[in-house]
């Protein structure tokens, strides 16, 4: 089977906006049909991916460590963390609750770190190594991007409910400011990776295959 | 320029295609890294802005109605989607009631209006005016509007109070629930087909 060509073989460069395949001929700036500037590349990506990337790491810390909210119910009051809710729910037997807040809050910021430094460090040795399988991994990470926002609205909706005083009341804490920073962080991240950065050593190799075959 | 038109560039590894006629259900594949490039999208101009306007009206329930209520030795409270996020403006937090705001309220109607906007204009076959302001606005929101993630908090929050108190989930909440199916379906990427047809 032929491999498709790659866009700029053929001196085009896609609209990131409104998906058009623009002509770069005469180097425009601007898609001609939408007018969102073009590049060939993200600008910048691979510091940009690694500087939200990085925040979002430090932010990780005082998230999981502040507690992310008080709840004073008949008097006494006490500061929960993230992983505290989990637990609690673990132990009050609905470990289903319990899995859907640690896969949001815990496991998905984590497997975002985790894969994104992957494809960082790959794309920046012009690694040739499984580049279908990075590109889904790439695509994975953009999938899973917003779910942990999942606790921000939770503690959101929480202590909007509960007010009543002295009976009962839910406060939201500071962590829950790191928290969703974490979150805006590692969105803005994944956005900021180029997933054609694993490909651009590919155009070599390809010849070089074909040559071969022949 | 009217060449380049028939092509397609897979975003994620810069393979350029010819675009292929999709039967119902279909969808492209990019051969070299595997992305979705094309999808078939049935939906006319007319079941889109049906669909849109259906939203906005839900939008409003989701809004003006409370999500649930909850009720404590006699006492009763509810909340709104707005109260919850008036609930993080207080203090040094203040900051992720904007992002809140933005994710659960603001993201979503301003999707709507834009998309109703230019369908309107789309019936009669034309572009609106401002048309690739609104297109490109429409694929900046995209990731920041998160209802789906809203309702499934609201869920979550129901299994957290109901072992305290007793919680009874809200007209907001069902509207929610629609509305985030709605929107995935109206405001997703094949939005872009409109740059095509137009």
């Amino acid at each position: 089977m032929n491999s498709p060509p790659f866009a700029s073989e053929l001196n085009l460069c896609l609209c990131h906006s409104c998906g058009l395949a623009c002509d770069m001929t005469g180097h425009p700036h601007q898609c001609p049909r939408c007018n969102a500037p073009l590049h060939m590349r993200k600008a910048n990506s691979l510091a940009r991916t690694w500087a939200y990337m990085l925040a979002a790491l430090v932010f990780y810390i005082p998230a999981n460590v502040l507690p992310v909210m008080n709840t004073v119910m008949l008097g006494s009051g006490a500061d929960s963390t993230i992983i505290g809710g989990v637990l609690e729910f673990w132990e009050h037997g609905a470990w289903d609750i319990a899995l859907i807040i640690f896969i949001a809050s815990i496991a998905v910021p984590g497997i975002k770190f985790v894969a994104i430094t992957l494809l960082l460090v790959t794309a920046q040795r012009g690694s040739q190594w499984a580049c279908r399988q990075r590109s889904k991994l790439y695509r994975f990470v953009e999938l899973i991007g917003y779910w942990s926002m999942l606790d921000v609205i939770v503690v959101a909706l929480v202590a909007a409910l509960v007010k009543f005083q002295a009976l009962g009341d839910i406060e939201p804490r500071a962590g829950i400011l790191f928290f969703g920073l974490v979150v805006v962080c590692t969105m803005l991240s994944a956005m900021s990776f180029d997933p054609r950065l694993m490909w651009e050593n590919r155009h070599s190799e390809e010849v070089m295959d074909e040559a071969r075959s022949h | 320029m009217a060449t380049t038109d028939r092509l397609i560039i897979c975003e994620h590894c810069d393979s350029v295609y010819e675009k292929v006629v999709l039967a119902k259900r279909q969808k492209a594949l990019c051969q070299r890294c595997g992305a979705v490039i094309q999808r078939y999208n049935g939906m006319t101009v007319q079941q889109r802005l049906a669909l849109a306007l259906t939203a906005t009206v839900l939008w409003i329930f989701a809004n003006f109605y409370p999500v649930m209520s909850i009720s404590l030795q006699g006492l009763k409270n509810s909340a709104t989607l707005w109260d919850s996020v008036l609930a993080l403006s207080d203090g040094p937090i203040t900051f992720m009631a904007m992002v809140a705001a933005i994710a659960m309220i603001i993201a979503p109607i301003i999707q709507l209006a834009l998309l109703i906007w230019v369908l309107l204009f789309a019936l009669t076959n034309r572009r609106s005016p401002g048309f690739a302001p609104c297109m490109r606005w429409l694929e900046t929101l995209r990731p920041w509007s998160m209802l789906e993630v809203c309702l499934l908090g609201a869920m979550v929050a129901v299994f957290k109070l109901a072992g305290m108190l007793d919680v009874l989930p809200g007209i907001g909440l069902i509207a929610l629930a629609v509305l985030s199916i709605l929107l995935i379906k109206v405001a997703g990427r094949d939005v872009r087909d409109l740059w095509d047809t137009l």
